[in-house]
């Protein structure tokens, strides 16, 4: 028969690797055995290469946390990572700004690879290997779903069927396998899926002058938002969403007029409408007359010298969201479960919360001697997460379309918003 | 094996002495199959795991000094008596236990025994035999540390005998863990006018008001076979959410757990605390839960 484990992690990416690690960490799992399935190679460095990768991620303290219960935060500390202090987001329409950050002036986020977290993970990985089994370069092809609990005739277990034939059973599957997750349509789990007409440019930019850089940017331009995160004191990441058409044409280019895109959209201030200043001018003084301290003070971003060749790339950008996290035996984390934009950053952190819920349901269920794959902790955890997750994930849908546009209604709707936002500390922070 | 069978079925359905009610044995015949599917009937009991596996997990964990996290109950032998179709000889089996689990009705055990028979780990940690609790004395003299008779004794036909029995197979200071139903009158509406006939969460005719036990008689006769009672909590389920939960007032559902006295017979000196200070006592305990 095909070895038999208590949880299979279907995807070795961010999210799968950390759920396995979460899980392969847990006292209350000490005596299970854990699978993580990976169709890639195994990916570990001990000293971070020279160069950045364009592919970063910014983690909440929250995320941080996490990864640090297991271990893994040691290493991404020992590698390489940016903590930033101040978030400001701005229109390119308007004069209206919003600014995050804490009182205390503790860390809002940390900017780090995605290589970089990949690699903390493998490392904790490797350190609960009596426990956790990783199949590299292993992609599962095919599941098999056991039937109803009262037909006791064939297995229970669900089977899974790895490309080189080899076979597998499993008490409890985790589908962290992406936003086009094999397990979720395996499981025929509805989900409602929409392509934006944007795609992401990333790259590594250097700065024209070494600076603090531990404030992350964002612009929103009619075509989309453009967001610049510190790497280091000289070198920030950017993440600029736009028209699939711009995008081509952004990787196209020289370097030189790369360059000068970039800081024109930062910079420039076309879009304003005479229009718009005033209304906005009049609502800031209104607010200052309510409350004097509402409106803080705007920085200026850095303006950028060169990008580093071979690191502009692009991808496209879309929104999901599926309408069941779990199923007898099934759970669906991280991207298989929700798909969003990244103009707000929240899209790893999402799956990391995912994580932790459902591992803290699966340790209870497993100090209680539960089924792991029961439905009746599953569904608790799906219920937390779908509160948490289903506004979040609408909010960032509809900034996302009303920062698509530069009709004076709705930009004076959304300037206001955020000036009001701004002054509001009990929005902001929920924020 | 095929003359120990006929014997054990003979003994099944003979009037001999034996703690074993052959009525009670024919209503469970019927839902043989039915018991792991979690949403039938068996549904409460399925729940109830949610605070009875706890309550005898930390109940063993606080008396024991070494144990680990991961595997909880390694090296406790339980004998789970009226296991039916091994609810929760799974669980038991599953915090590292060694469970025997015995049955008087045949049917029940087969579908235990096919169930647990797809988990390698539980296949070996759980044993499974169609017995009454007295066919088993001889051979398991004071074998385990614990004893589970959850939902049991409302069904027995001698309960002073059935405690004897379990007297005799447990270890000096081992636990016996008794889940069962109060009678009042309360217990005859909620568990037998609500639970079977108006919301039909226990099949009906399951329970007969007539044998459901008051935790004070289970307690005397405890005490008078050489147990001692620790804690009685009472347990209420909430028909709207399908889950149980702990409660102070034991007037429908309760769980009780005791201790064999130890060798020879001495008992502890908590054992000659009054009636009142050991009530109070096991309230507050209840309440602690």
């Amino acid at each position: 028969a095909a070895p038999l484990y208590d949880v299979v992690v279907s995807g070795g990416g961010m999210v799968g690797s950390a759920m396995a690690a979460v899980l392969g960490h847990d006292i209350h799992f000490h005596d299970k055995k854990i699978a993580l399935l990976e169709a890639g190679p195994r990916k570990e460095y001990d000293r971070v290469p020279d160069s950045y990768s364009n592919r970063v991620s910014s983690i909440s303290p929250g995320s941080a946390t996490l990864l640090s219960s297991f271990g893994a935060w040691d290493h991404v500390c020992s590698l390489r990572l940016k903590p930033f202090r101040r978030m400001q987001v701005w229109d390119a329409c308007s004069e209206a700004m919003i600014v995050f950050e804490k009182d205390d002036l503790d860390d809002m986020g940390y900017i780090v690879e995605n290589d970089v977290i990949m690699s903390a993970l493998t490392k904790q990985l490797d350190a609960v290997a009596d426990r956790v089994e990783v199949f590299y370069e292993s992609r599962a092809v095919g599941y098999t779903w056991p039937l109803p609990s009262h037909s006791c005739d064939t297995s229970p277990w669900v089977q899974i069927e790895l490309a080189d034939g080899r076979r597998l059973q499993t008490k409890l599957l985790i589908g962290a396998d992406g936003h086009n997750s094999v397990v979720r349509k395996e499981a025929e789990i509805k989900n409602i899926e929409h392509r934006y007409d944007q795609s992401a440019v990333v790259a590594t930019l250097h700065l024209s002058e070494a600076t603090d850089n531990n404030v992350a940017w964002q612009r929103f331009l009619p075509t989309g938002p453009i967001a610049l995160l510190p790497l280091s004191d000289t070198a920030s990441s950017l993440v600029w969403s736009t028209s699939h058409e711009h995008a081509l044409e952004l990787l196209a280019m020289d370097e030189e007029s790369f360059v000068d895109s970039i800081n024109s959209a930062f910079w420039s201030n076309v879009n304003h409408s005479d229009f718009i200043d005033t209304a906005g001018a009049m609502f800031r003084s209104a607010i200052s007359l309510l409350k004097p301290s509402g409106t803080a003070v705007r920085q200026l971003p850095p303006s950028i010298a060169k990008v580093d060749p071979e690191s502009r790339a692009m991808f496209p950008l879309g929104m999901g969201h599926a309408t069941e996290y779990v199923q007898h035996r099934v759970a669906l984390i991280g991207d298989a479960a929700h798909r969003v934009h990244p103009l707000a950053g929240q899209g790893v952190n999402l799956g990391f919360g995912d994580i932790a819920c459902l591992a803290h349901h699966l340790s209870a269920a497993a100090f209680n001697g539960s089924d792991l794959g029961s439905l009746k902790h599953l569904l608790k955890f799906e219920t937390e997460r779908q509160r948490h997750n289903v506004s979040l994930i609408a909010a960032i849908d509809m900034l996302k379309r009303l920062y698509s546009t530069s009709l004076a209604p709705l930009v004076l709707l959304r300037t206001w918003g955020l000036q009001a936002t701004n002054a509001l500390p009990p929005v902001k922070v929920r924020i | 094996q095929l003359s120990l069978f006929r014997l054990t079925m003979k003994r099944l359905f003979s009037t001999s002495h034996s703690s074993v009610d052959s009525k009670e044995m024919k209503k469970f015949q019927l839902l043989a199959h039915k018991w792991w599917d979690e949403e039938g009937e068996y549904s409460a009991l399925h729940s109830m795991n949610d605070i009875r596996v706890p309550f005898i997990r930390d109940t063993l964990l606080n008396m024991s000094s070494n144990y680990h996290l991961g595997n909880p109950l390694s090296g406790v032998k339980i004998l789970d008596v009226g296991c039916g179709g091994g609810l929760l000889s799974e669980p038991l089996g599953r915090l590292g236990a060694s469970v025997t689990g015995i049955d008087p009705l045949e049917d029940n055990i087969r579908t235990a025994d096919q169930h647990k028979s797809f988990d390698p780990v539980l296949a070996k940690r759980i044993q499974y035999r169609s017995s009454s609790l007295e066919e088993i004395v001889e051979e398991c003299m004071e074998t385990f540390d614990v004893i589970v008779a959850s939902e049991v004794v409302e069904h027995v036909a001698d309960l002073e005998m059935f405690i004897k029995c379990c007297s005799q197979v447990l270890k000096p200071e081992g636990s016996l863990f008794i889940t069962t139903i109060n009678k009042t009158q309360l217990s005859y509406v909620l568990g037998i006018v609500v639970a079977e006939k108006i919301l039909g969460i226990v099949p009906e005719g399951t329970h007969e008001w007539e044998k459901f036990v008051p935790p004070e008689e289970l307690q005397r006769l405890l005490e008078s076979n050489g147990f001692s009672v620790k804690t009685v909590n009472g347990m209420l389920y909430n028909p709207l959410s399908g889950s149980w939960s702990w409660m102070e007032s034991t007037s429908v559902n309760y769980a009780m757990h005791a201790v064999k006295s130890g060798a020879q017979g001495q008992l502890s000196p908590t054992d000659t605390l009054s009636e009142m200070e050991r009530e109070q006592s096991s309230a507050a305990a209840g309440t602690a839960m």
